[in-house]
């Protein structure tokens, strides 16, 4: 735009006073004749959250010109919040990033240099020459890959071959692990099997709704509004709403709560000592369906070893289950009655007692929802089953409008993170590397001798297994923030960050993640679309090719799987994560990493790409290159099957789906539908059998596998019982102090998307919300000589960031705790927060440590 | 580069040097300046008086165009009107748009005023009515559709009061709710800050001078909810009670639900699901 001042003061002016006046003017006629002629519209799932949106891509000349939501579609009918409304500027930031480039001093890679551009090929080099040293050096944990939520189904698969069989490491990890992973830790520990039983419809059918630490109004946005219209619309519908401060939420809440941080334990076992005490628990149910269980206590918050937290912790990382009785499992709750409950939480009696009646009234349907205030916890596998127990004492569970809901964050934390398995302790569909029988089946799957694949503890029949480095392979987990300590520690010398921002995302930056990034013995790769703070710390950065710009697959918060197309092609020569991966597998030769021995079993190996062994077996490879053409005849380009000369995306799904869809599988209950099924469908909830899908599981006539007579039945565990688990409040492990007296909590905000390196490049978000803002009560500000709108310091101990305060925005904190949101990159709250974790999951607690705010 | 931006290239103290001295040789035609300001008394939509500024015509006569107020302007969103402006010249004004004012607590841009065009007696920002916010574009403004927008609410400074959300069935979807912005006129300052908020590539929410963006109830007009509200009871004496011909098991509440037949309220909405009743032996007890 090169207007004048006075040029656009005046057009303005006109536009305006012709608005006044309710005249609407003509577009301007470059628009006009644009108009939508020639566009290709096509579907896809909405690049950001686990709500799963779709919508409608509208192309014209290669390039995304439209975007709608889809009206078809059941999760949103259309709908889009304003990230979606923005879909396509995420493709065209200016930044993009268009060719590898490499840290360089005079020509030669120098972990100091300045980033210059490369060819692929230098990048591979490079990088297969440092993986291939580290692997051998330092064994199965001296390589590293972190990746995605929001990676497409088959790149997370892709990945998880190349590591965990290519490579013979466990050390994959997903940003998932920072998101959802004491969810699946509860879904595993209370019903074997993982992903919520219900769906969305239960927004519908539920009567009362209850919020645990779920910003839904913000961060899933759509569901926010099916949620709000069931309460507009239903007679006796009530919302309640539980946070460590006052969100967007509360607008609607009947009975909104403020506790203190981690006393949702102390609640959600007042909640069950209230329905014990009143006879309301369904005594059927229970007797029929659910076995009583405790589970270590005092297990410590997942810091490093020599903290004195985890010293004195009775049982450091405890988690085996004890069976106990009805009566033990009552009295473990005896002690959280109203009284006590409420004076440590701080909520008022009459509003826990609205609460827990509630959910004792056998007449009321209730949907419990929650997502990073649950899993950001240093109980959260803990808080997850006590909220299960509430659900299970009453049977209000596997039917419509009773459901306790894990919601998802990303887009397909549960499509490829959770159900490809895409964890250090996890392959695909619910199997794990701690299990011998499921290596075993893994490594036929993929046509590999037996004993390829690390087990857990490095053993396979009770013998050592054999390890490149010539030392035995021993204990391979590693999980996301022990990734960090080993890169600080230099025990893991390469690392490969892809489709996340984790220098930004993840805790303690100072003391961990930044330094051991920079670790002179560590060479890092990132594959990002745009520089983001990650990048800014590699050593070497992959062009990525993002989103529609490959074809993909994500699964969402209901089980639900949907497929996109390429629709458009990548800038330069960005390529996608898919690409990345087998490309970079052609660098690696067996014997690179393999011991002798291994090799021995399948000599043919020998002299083989890692690329040969895991993507051209005959299987992944089965289906050659076709023309993708749509119902309405359009023609879709797909780069990577014209670059590696089959059908990439099909090969690979159909590969995954002999895990969870074959004959004879080791765990029943994720069934899926072929590969073209899911291009013609809005996605679909699986399991899916016969083309069937799955809205409720565990239910007669709902679930396939529960057989005629059965009623109810938790097939994920042996005995088709579902474990209540007790557990009881402990203390936090950073709570505020003399000095550090503030909580600090951080999250998200409607208008940005996670670190914000998609979100910050549309000028419209970025207008909206430019600036992260500590969010803090007035008194608070008052008490620091800090007013709304002033530059405050924050302080932990660990680091310190300056922003604006805000006392009277979206959020109201309550004296005592500060909120923090953590997509801005010019503000890195992570150089605050601490690295701790549950003990049991290992995922990180967000939300609560120490910290101090003065004026800047 | 932003309209801000380009604004801010033209060097700021030059440009209101040169001002100042076109205002003191107005000030020498003040004839002429008059028939000028009369004719330009009611401002363009788009161009917004500075807090605490006088009515029009006062404000016109009490501005000796000094420039004071858009020297002490933090933010440097206040310009002057130039000769040839739809602006009386050396007036102050702002455009929301491209710079809305961001409600200094301190209000430096009234404290600088010399002659009170700007009034002194507002101490509190929250208290100024700059203007009026209005929704001008109900087609276009993405929240009539259901879209989860709200950007005007969240950087609304007056939160809640100024611009509410009401909450309503989407009819279309049949399953989501609308979140449509609502502005109070007792509460909107017309800062603006909505304004350039919005996420359309032309704002849907607009400030206008309170005059043109006001409609007003007809003079003889009174909500009758409101006045009962306001007199703590009915204006008249309420009915005697009535009584209905009425089947057993039936009531009729007047000022309630109208009709009532006992019994239905039970077993609906939630038993049509068969699920109830495979339930039902697991709740009794």
């Amino acid at each position: 735009m090169k207007l004048t001042r006075r040029a656009f003061i005046k057009s303005n002016a006109v536009a305006a006073a012709a608005s006044v006046a309710g005249v609407t003017l003509p577009l301007s006629n470059a628009a006009a004749a644009d108009g939508d002629d020639g566009i290709r519209w096509d579907k896809a799932a909405c690049r950001y959250c686990g709500t799963g949106c779709s919508v409608l891509m509208g192309v014209k000349d290669g390039k995304v010109v439209a975007s709608q939501g889809d009206p078809d579609a059941p999760v949103n009918k259309g709908l889009n919040c304003i990230k979606g409304y923005f879909l396509p500027k995420i493709l065209y930031g200016e930044d993009r990033l268009t060719k590898p480039l490499l840290r360089k001093t005079n020509g030669k890679y120098d972990k100091n240099g300045k980033f210059e551009a490369v060819t692929w090929d230098e990048a591979f080099k490079t990088m297969a020459e440092k993986w291939i040293a580290a692997r051998k050096a330092k064994g199965p944990k001296g390589v590293g890959m972190f990746g995605s939520g929001q990676w497409t189904v088959w790149e997370g698969y892709a990945a998880q071959k190349l590591l965990k069989a290519g490579f013979r490491s466990n050390s994959l990890e997903p940003n998932a692990r920072h998101c959802m992973a004491s969810a699946v830790g509860a879904f595993m520990r209370a019903f074997g099997i993982d992903e919520p039983m219900g769906c969305y419809d239960d927004l519908e059918h539920a009567d009362v709704f209850v919020l645990w630490g779920a910003n839904m109004a913000e961060m899933h946005p759509i569901l926010w509004s099916r949620l709000t219209d069931t309460r507009l619309t239903k007679p006796g519908c009530e919302v309640h709403v539980l946070s460590t401060f006052e969100h967007r939420c509360y607008e609607l809440a009947d009975n909104g709560m403020i506790f203190e941080p981690q006393t949702d334990l102390a609640i959600l076992n007042y909640i069950a000592n209230y329905i014990i005490q009143n006879k309301a628990y369904n005594k059927a149910f229970i007797d029929k369906h659910v076995n009583f269980t405790k589970t270590p206590t005092d297990i410590g918050y997942g810091l490093r070893a020599d903290d004195p937290r985890e010293k004195a912790a009775k049982n450091r990382n405890k988690g085996k289950l004890t069976k106990i009785s009805f009566e033990e499992y009552a009295k473990s709750v005896e002690p959280y009655t109203l009284e006590y409950t409420s004076k440590l939480s701080k909520v008022p009696k009459d509003k826990l007692e609205k609460l827990a009646k509630a959910y004792a009234d056998p007449k009321k349907k209730v949907a419990s929802f929650w997502t990073m205030g649950f899993n950001q916890h240093t109980r959260g596998v803990w808080v997850n089953g006590l909220c299960y127990n509430v659900h299970l004492l009453m049977g209000k569970i596997a039917e419509p409008g009773n459901s306790p809901f894990s919601l998802t964050g990303q887009p397909s934390a549960c499509g490829t993170a959770r159900e490809v398995g895409t964890f250090t302790h996890r392959l695909p569909a619910d199997l794990v590397v701690k299990k011998d029988a499921h290596c075993r089946f893994a490594e036929k799957t993929w046509k590999l001798p037996a004993g390829t694949i690390p087990r857990a503890n490095g053993k396979s029949d009770d013998a050592d297994q054999s390890d490149i480095s010539g030392k035995p392979m021993g204990p391979t987990l590693i999980h996301a923030v022990a990734m960090h300590r080993a890169l600080n520690d230099g025990k893991m010398n390469t690392f490969w960050v892809m489709c996340n921002n984790n220098m930004q995302a993840a805790a303690n930056m100072n003391d961990e993640s930044y330094p051991g990034w920079r670790n002179p013995n560590n060479f890092i790769t990132v594959s990002d679309p745009y520089p983001t703070v990650s990048a800014q710390a590699a050593d070497l950065i992959l062009p990525t090719a993002m989103w529609i710009e490959k074809e993909g697959a994500y699964g969402n918060a209901e089980r639900r799987t949907q497929f996109w197309r390429q629709q458009v092609g990548a800038p330069g020569e960005a390529k996608s994560d898919v690409w990345q991966i087998m490309e970079f597998s052609k660098y690696v030769k067996v014997k690179d990493v393999w011991p002798q021995d291994l090799i021995a079993k399948m000599p043919e190996y020998a002299d083989k790409s890692l690329y040969e062994v895991l993507y051209t077996n005959g299987q992944v490879d089965k289906f050659p290159v076709e023309q993708v053409t749509d119902s309405r005849g359009n023609k879709y380009a797909n780069d990577e099957s014209a670059d590696f000369g089959f059908y990439v995306q099909k090969g690979l799904f159909e590969e995954y789906r002999l895990f969870n869809s074959a004959e004879g599988i080791p765990k029943k209950g994720h069934e899926m539908a072929d590969f073209d099924a899911y291009h013609k469908v809005r996605g679909m909830r699986w399991p899916v059998i016969d083309g069937k899908e799955t809205l409720w599981r565990f239910r007669e006539g709902y679930d396939p596998h529960v057989a005629k007579g059965e009623g109810v039945k938790f097939y994920g565990k042996p005995d088709g019982k579902a474990n209540i688990i007790t557990a009881p409040y402990e203390a936090a492990a950073e709570p505020p102090d003399k000095e550090y007296d503030l909580w600090l909590c951080t999250g998200r905000v409607l208008e940005h998307w996670h670190s914000g390196s998609m979100t910050r490049r549309v000028p419209e978000l970025y207008r909206a919300v430019p600036d992260a803002v500590v969010y803090m009560h007035p008194k608070d500000a008052k008490k620091r000589r800090l007013r709304n709108g002033a530059l405050a310091k924050l302080t932990s101990r660990r680091g310190e960031i300056v922003c604006k305060v805000d006392t009277k925005g979206r959020n109201k904190c309550p004296e005592g705790l500060v909120f923090v949101p953590w997509f801005d990159a010019g503000r890195l709250v992570n150089k605050l927060t601490l690295d701790q974790t549950d003990p049991l999951s290992k995922e990180t607690d967000y939300k609560k440590c120490g910290v101090k705010i003065t004026r800047a | 580069m932003s309209e801000r931006e380009r604004k801010n290239e033209i060097n700021r103290r030059q440009f209101l040097g040169n001002m100042l001295k076109t205002a003191c040789g107005v000030g020498l035609v003040g004839l002429g300046l008059g028939a000028y300001s009369k004719r330009a008394s009611s401002l363009p939509a788009s161009y917004i008086r500075p807090p605490g500024a006088l009515p029009e015509e006062e404000f016109l006569g009490t501005c000796i165009r000094c420039g004071l107020c858009v020297r002490d302007c933090p933010y440097d969103i206040l310009f002057l009107g130039e000769l040839g402006d739809q602006v009386p010249t050396g007036t102050p004004y702002f455009v929301a748009r491209s710079g809305p004012c961001e409600m200094c607590e301190d209000i430096p841009c009234v404290v600088a005023c010399p002659t009170n065009a700007l009034d002194h007696e507002l101490k509190d920002i929250e208290a100024s009515r700059m203007g009026l916010a209005v929704l001008v574009d109900q087609e276009n403004c993405i929240a009539f559709h259901g879209l989860r927008c709200e950007v005007c609410f969240n950087v609304c400074p007056l939160r809640n009061r100024a611009i509410s959300l009401d909450m309503q069935h989407n009819t279309r979807s049949g399953k989501h709710a609308l979140f449509i912005p609502v502005v109070h006129s007792d509460a909107c300052t017309g800062c603006g800050l909505c304004e350039r908020a919005c996420i359309l590539e032309e704002a849907a929410i607009k400030v206008f001078p309170t005059h043109l963006a006001k409609g007003e109830l007809g003079k003889h007009y009174r909500l009758g909810w409101e006045e009962k509200e306001k007199a703590g009871g009915a204006l008249v004496t309420p009915d005697t009670k009535h009584h209905y011909n009425l089947p057993d098991g039936v009531r009729y509440e007047l000022q309630g639900e109208g009709l009532i037949i006992e019994g239905e309220a039970e077993d609906s909405p939630f038993s049509s699901n068969p699920l109830d009743t495979l339930n039902s032996g697991f709740m009794d007890k």
